[in-house]
């Protein structure tokens, strides 16, 4: 039995959710106030962006539900799961395959197209709220585009730590415009928020915000011209699949506190896998187990 | 000395029926320092407020002429104009050394903001600029990662008026800068505050009720009682033959003390 509307949402806040998102794209980097609604999950659980992927679903979509890059995660796996049920849409880990991904903390590794769509899941989508918590001081500040506060506290960062310490949620610029917070992406994803073919939804559902960025805009990282931005990740190949262009995990492999870094993003990793290559601690991939390890 | 710098024409500031300042006209000289003194609720630092931006006036004008010669109506300009004008000609110094600084921040972010503000963007650039004027306000350098709070009063305003003269403003705006100070380190600021207007050639408002900091950095001064500038002139004839019953007044009560 289901007693809810397609995708779980009515038909009219879904509608109001919709023009927030047009308004959104007609206005990249801008937050759009919205109504946001209560989802059957907690707030720490990406109600913006399910309220925001429920607005943009129809019947013929493919989801793909990632947390930190995993599809596998309990919030990844609740989501895909609640999806299922109240649209029943198909659902896929492949980054290849989906029409939606809605995510947390990543941006997939593998190129995204014109025919998708990346909804990020925002805990906090002011990116001057921990320098300014006045929202009517912000909001002056975005009106007038004054975002000297920005450099103000990477300048702090530098003076205190020899470099910008920011290694998640780094703010950047949108079409030299508005300055946006990322969500808590690696800093390292950075890159992949300019110029993407999908179109780049976000939605925070305490705080009630949705932004976008539309196709191909132009996102800037801030930096100063002696500390230019530099995309970072641990300097090491996937102990997996030896990719070297991927973001990677620390992971805990044993008692004794054995580590290894692994691609964060769980689909990229298997795909490459598949694909053959290997990494240093490569166990035999299931698909091919006779391939021969390297040397 | 050619053309004015600003130009004021009965500038008037009401709060309810309250009057804040009312028909004040002066005229400001390229280079002139600019005092304005009077007691306490005459209206010194609404007429302040209205002349760099922060009050909006309800009548008169007021006509500034920037350093391309352009000439400026502040009162009909968007906010995001007037701001803009206001950062690249303006400087500001209050009283209170927490108004005019970002307590959290360390000295060097705080003399380098208004540099940020303008879109300098090269970090050993800013930080050199902020050492210097450090070294320019008689604090130390290793200061420079040091925030505010960690200074006494007398170095917060030193460190708000480095802040303030970094962009090389053409117009200083200055509400009681020795104020709350004691009187020692009011001497020191006094000094550092003449010696930086004449080597940097600034113009400047400065709105005081101590007469001895007129004496020693106006140009000109204006005495104000109840909102209206009731006499105004040269500040040393204004001091030793006031014309005005208010300003004798004001002049025989300092040398009193
Ligand atoms: N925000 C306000 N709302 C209402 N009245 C105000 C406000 N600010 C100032 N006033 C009134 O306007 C008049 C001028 O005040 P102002 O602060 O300009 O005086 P001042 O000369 O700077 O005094 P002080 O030497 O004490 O700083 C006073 O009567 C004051 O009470
Ligand atoms: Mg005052
Ligand atoms: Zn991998």
């Amino acid at each position: 039995m289901s007693d809810y509307n397609f995708a779980y949402l009515d038909e009219q806040t879904k509608r109001m959710i919709r023009r927030a998102l047009l308004k959104a794209v007609a206005i990249p980097g801008y937050q759009v106030p919205f109504a946001s609604r209560e989802m059957p999950m907690p707030y720490g659980w990406g109600t913006g962006g399910v309220q925001v992927t429920a607005a943009c679903l129809v019947p013929e979509d493919t989801l793909k539900v990632i947390d930190q890059g995993a599809d596998d995660t309990t919030n990844a796996v609740s989501i895909r799961g609640f999806f299922a049920r109240v649209a029943d849409v198909a659902t896929t880990q492949r980054t290849v395959e989906a029409s939606i991904i809605q995510t947390r903390h990543r941006i997939p590794e593998t190129p995204l197209r014109e025919d998708q769509i990346l909804v990020y899941q925002v805990p906090i989508p002011e990116p001057l709220r921990f320098l300014e918590p006045r929202e009517t001081q912000t909001r002056k500040m975005h009106a007038l585009a004054e975002y000297v506060l920005m450099h103000v506290r990477l300048y702090e960062d530098i003076a205190r730590h020899g470099e910008i310490a920011k290694s998640y949620a780094y703010p950047v610029r949108v079409e030299g415009r508005y300055v946006m917070d990322p969500s808590p992406i690696p800093k390292f994803d950075n890159p992949k928020l300019g110029d993407c073919p999908a179109l780049q939804l976000f939605g925070a559902g305490r705080e009630q915000r949705i932004y976008a960025l539309p196709p191909y805009t132009r996102v800037e990282s801030l930096d100063f011209e002696d500390y230019p931005f530099k995309a970072s990740k641990p300097d090491q190949p996937c102990a997996l699949c030896g990719a070297s262009d991927s973001y990677l995990d620390e992971v805990i492999t044993d008692d004794a506190g054995s580590r290894m870094f692994v691609c964060s993003d769980t689909d990229y990793c298997r795909e490459r896998r598949a694909a053959g290559h290997r990494g240093l601690m490569a166990a035999p991939f299931e698909d091919d187990a006779d391939a021969e390890l390297p040397q | 000395m050619s053309t004015p710098l600003l130009e004021t024409d009965g500038l008037t500031k009401r709060y309810g029926s309250r009057i804040g300042c009312a028909g004040v006209s002066f005229t400001l000289w390229p280079g002139e320092v600019m005092g304005i003194v009077g007691e306490s609720g005459s209206g010194k630092s609404t007429l302040l407020s209205c002349l760099a931006g922060h009050l909006a006036s309800d009548a008169g004008q007021i006509r500034y002429r920037d350093r391309h010669g352009e000439t400026h109506l502040p009162a009909t300009m968007s906010e995001a104009a007037r701001r803009r004008l206001a950062r690249e000609e303006w400087a500001y110094v209050h009283q209170n050394p927490r108004d005019g600084l970002r307590m959290g921040v360390s000295a060097g972010g705080n003399i380098g903001e208004p540099l940020m503000a303008r879109g300098q963007r090269h970090y050993g650039d800013i930080r050199e600029a902020a050492l210097s004027w450090l070294e320019r306000v008689e604090i130390a350098r290793d200061r420079i990662d040091d925030p505010p709070r960690a200074f006494s009063g007398g170095m917060q305003q030193r460190l708000q008026i480095a802040r303030a003269l970094v962009n090389n403003p053409r117009l200083v705006f200055m509400d009681e800068p020795t104020g709350g100070l004691d009187v020692s380190v009011q001497a020191r600021l006094l000094d550092l505050l003449r010696g930086l207007v004449r080597d940097l050639g600034l113009s400047a408002v400065i709105v005081t009720h101590d007469l001895a900091v007129v004496r020693l950095l106006a140009d000109r001064l204006m005495v104000m009682q109840g909102g209206y500038v009731v006499e105004s002139g040269l500040t040393d004839q204004v001091l030793d033959d006031p014309q005005h019953a208010y300003t004798q007044l004001l002049v025989s009560s300092v040398l009193q003390v």
